[in-house]
């Protein structure tokens, strides 16, 4: 079975455009006008990357999630401002104020005639915490250092692994060894154990150093994943080509056989993004990850649990990030495999 | 393939070796344990902190400290085991093994049920793909992922727990979630069963009223305040029990495997009431060697009856014994519930713990104890680990059904059910196999989150106590079973799927 009849959605693709074309790849043939031309069907050539971006946009669920991070991500920066620079929110995080009706929220979304009291945000729309600070801006504050730390994360991670992968699948014998020994000794470790551990260590050196930290934690799936693709690559005649032409092994690497790869990696990174939120926010709830005075929404979480019988407002605003936030990079990660690879399958009733 | 296990063995050891050495330096350099006596005002305080420095060596420097901690531990292998003290002054084997235990009891229980409900849901999701369920499945499994398990338990202890257990002193169901329940039954049932319009609207229907009847009934007849399996609704689930193995293991159609569970069940049914003041108070040998007479019984009535439908007949006739031994103990169990609800003033669930302090009572009701202090932290544990089982089965499965085998077996004229079970669920169970062992391997460790949720001293709390320290020794000793654990499971995963598979070559 070709990769092409298990498409759901049937683009025009011209048949003679190969579905996974090497790098560099190979130009896309004209249509010669006595044949599909003429018929009236139009036919565009589109390369690679037009072809994962289409099926990327037209995925309905990666979209939305798209938008409501990129909205939620707008939110967080903007309302408190970040690094000084201040933002549109009238409070900040830090300043304790009078409580006002026991700091219950202030935000209605129920219109008067559906028996609420109408849409309006009020002085303190999430409510304020027991000191009186407003809770809007301390969960803003904590959805900043969270996804900050994430991307970090997902920065770091994503670049150990794919270094090691890839130097481990390109050069074989005793480097791949040795390194794959040392990935083999890390999966050992249960990452939310080694991660604790340093946790424990750095988490009081400020989030950057811990996300970092972190990022050289969550490499290793990805660097097997790179190993596995350079090493069918590898083999491959382009890269023979290649090499028969004179390329060095950091030309062959970086412009012949990376570029690949670009999609499993893609994904992985993304992927690795989300374990990182719930990663973070797990380490701030046991006490080894974002400390005080800094917030995390996992911080958050962990500092109000006992008030959720009397002041649920506390618990339920940095939970609800936690959600949006992980479910969207997971979903956005979910369109990102189904667009890099199209061949999906389906069930032949 | 004895070569195989034996360099795979090799390896695994240097690699654990590596490990502990990583663990032991970072944990040794993450902060001092004496850090509190430093800050007290006690004015004992020098000695104190002497006998510390000395119970941990933490005079020696980190590396030969490692070695002496090594020594010790390589000395479980020849029965001399010393896995050093924790910070204050008792060994660490002690502590461990009861943190073993408790973790075990935790986490066996929970994968369990995890494994069966996400095998299962992840089947019918692959055979029904691109349907309103599948998508509904596949959002909730991405919301499970998202989910925050320090997060999701609060809302279990206020909703689960502490609202049940005060809705358990009046019991009676409100309409509305009568109607709500009958509804997402009623779309549950029209998207497993699938089909044309019509046949999904009958069993929408079929699905919605038995529901409602059941919820009315329950609600009607007080069922929650004391509940139980009276003689009338056994020999309804036995009988029920005995079609749906046979529906299972070889179909409606061969009567003579029917024949076999039906007068399984019928024995099942009579033992019940036969064995009615010797389960008055029974201890736990006495219950697993009735359970394992009954599959022996169940056994012997399908070799009996089964004729040429021999082998078929004894699975399906042990699975319905094993399924009435089930319900006889259930029912004894929900027997004893008003009994317990009063000796526990109502909290029928609890929050936190293993059990209720000083409680004292039969059988049946340590055992409620127990169960009722269990639900929630294997329901969170369930929640956060379904999903990926159910992901992992519906993609293997959907490779498997694409299969030219799948084809051939279909063209062969078999029924549906055995393209499905035979051939297809069979072979896309190998994958799931290997992970399985894996996810068995990490869960030794225990789930850090959920025990310190739930307040469960098991391996997780262990850790996270020790680490809050922070005493290399019990880290240490955390994390060699862990570690032992992993390492054996991903052998075991390894081995197991080159036994299951054969094209896998082992060299």
């Amino acid at each position: 079975m070709s990769s092409t009849d298990s498409k759901p959605v049937d683009e025009p693709v011209p048949a003679s455009e190969p579905v996974s074309s090497p790098v560099p790849p190979t130009p896309p043939r004209k249509p010669d006008a006595t044949g599909t031309a003429a018929q009236g069907m139009a036919i565009v050539a589109r390369t690679q990357g037009q072809l994962v971006r289409r099926r990327f946009f037209r995925h309905k669920a990666a979209m939305i999630s798209l938008t409501l991070l990129i909205l939620v991500i707008l939110l967080a920066f903007t309302s408190i401002g970040i690094a000084g620079i201040p933002g549109w929110w009238i409070y900040d995080y830090t300043t304790p104020g009078v409580v006002v009706n026991r700091g219950a929220p202030t935000l209605s979304l129920l219109p008067t005639f559906l028996g609420g009291e109408g849409f309006h945000i009020g002085l303190h729309p999430f409510g304020q915490d027991d000191l009186g600070r407003d809770y809007f801006a301390l969960t803003m504050r904590g959805a900043q250092i969270s996804i900050m730390i994430a991307f970090v994360v997902g920065i770091v991670s994503t670049v150990i692994g794919v270094a090691i992968g890839a130097i481990s699948g390109y050069y074989g014998r005793w480097v791949e060894g040795t390194l794959m020994r040392f990935t083999d000794v890390m999966i050992t470790i249960p990452v939310l154990v080694i991660a604790a551990v340093l946790g424990q260590r750095f988490g009081g050196s400020g989030p950057l150093v811990l996300a970092i930290v972190l990022g050289c934690v969550l490499w290793t799936s990805l660097a097997r994943l790179v190993r596995g693709e350079f090493l069918s690559l590898r083999e491959k005649e382009f890269v023979e080509a290649a090499r028969a032409l004179g390329a060095k092994p950091r030309r062959i690497i970086f412009k012949h056989i990376l570029p690949n790869t670009v999609g499993v990696i893609t994904v992985a990174a993304t992927l690795a993004i989300a374990t990182a939120i719930l990663l973070e926010t797990s380490l701030s709830y046991l006490g080894f990850g974002v400390r005080a005075p800094d917030t995390s929404l996992g911080l958050l979480v962990s500092t109000y649990q006992n008030a959720f019988a009397t002041r649920p407002w506390l618990f339920w605003w940095p939970g609800l990030f936690i959600i949006i936030i992980a479910l969207s990079i997971n979903f956005i990660g979910d369109g990102l495999r189904d667009a890099f690879d199209p061949r999906q399958n389906r069930v032949r009733a | 393939m004895a070569s195989f296990i034996v360099r795979r063995f090799l390896i695994s050891i240097l690699v654990l070796l590596a490990a502990t050495f990583i663990v032991y330096v970072l944990v040794a350099n993450a902060g001092d344990p004496r850090s509190s006596l430093y800050e007290s005002t006690d004015p004992g305080k020098a000695v104190k902190i002497a006998a510390m420095t000395r119970n941990l060596s933490l005079d020696v420097p980190v590396i030969p400290r490692y070695f002496a901690w090594l020594g010790g531990a390589l000395g479980c292998f020849v029965g001399n085991c010393d896995l050093g003290n924790t910070a204050t002054g008792a060994p660490v084997i002690g502590g461990l093994t009861v943190a073993i235990g408790s973790t075990l009891r935790l986490v066996v229980f929970a994968l369990v049920i995890a494994v069966v409900l996400g095998v299962a849901v992840g089947m019918v999701t692959a055979l029904r793909q691109y349907s309103g369920l599948d998508y509904s499945v596949t959002f909730l499994a991405f919301l499970f992922f998202s989910l925050p398990v320090f997060w999701i338990a609060v809302l279990m202890k206020q909703f689960l727990a502490i609202k049940f257990n005060s809705w358990l002193q009046d019991p009676s169901i409100p309409p509305w979630v009568i109607v709500v329940s009958a509804v997402v039954a009623g779309l549950l049932a029209a998207g497993i069963v699938g089909g044309d319009r019509r046949q999904r609207l009958l069993s929408a229907a079929i699905g919605a009223a038995v529901v409602a009847v059941i919820m009315i009934g329950l609600s009607v007849t007080d069922w929650f305040a004391a509940p139980g399996i009276g003689p009338v609704l056994m020999i309804i689930m036995s009988a029920l029990t005995a079609l749906a193995s046979t529906a299972l293991i070889s179909g409606l159609r061969s009567r003579l495997v029917l024949l076999s569970t039906g007068i399984t069940a019928l024995v099942g049914v009579i033992s019940y009431f036969a064995l009615d003041s010797l389960l008055a108070d029974p201890s736990l040998t006495l219950l697993l060697g009735l359970l394992v007479l009954a599959l022996v019984i169940g056994a012997a009535i399908g070799a009996g009856v089964g004729g040429l439908w021999r082998s078929q007949a004894i699975r399906a006739s042990m699975l319905t014994a094993f399924g009435c031994s089930l319900l006889v103990f259930t029912s004894h169990l929900l027997d004893a519930v008003p009994a317990y609800s009063a000796k526990v003033n109502g909290v029928v669930i609890a929050t936190i713990g293993a059990t209720t302090p000083n409680f004292q009572g039969d059988f049946w009701e340590t055992t409620l104890d127990q169960l009722g202090h269990l639900i929630l932290p294997t329901v969170a544990i369930v929640l956060i680990s379904i999903a990926s089982y159910t992901r992992y089965t519906r993609s293997s499965m959907l490779e498997v059904m694409n299969a030219d085998y799948i084809r051939t077996a279909r063209a062969k004229g078999l029924t549906e059910r055995t393209v499905v079970v035979r051939h297809g669920f069979r072979n896309a169970m190998i994958p799931i196999t290997t992970i399985v062992a894996l996810d068995i391997g990490g869960l030794i460790g225990g789930a850090i989150i959920t025990e310190t949720v739930f307040g469960w001293s098991g391996m997780g709390k262990y850790f996270n106590d020790a680490l809050k320290i922070p005493d290399a020794n019990a880290v240490m000793g955390f994390f060699l079973v862990t570690g032992i654990a992993i390492v054996l499971a991903n052998m075991c995963a390894d081995i197991a799927y080159g036994f299951l598979d054969p094209r896998i070559r082992l060299s």
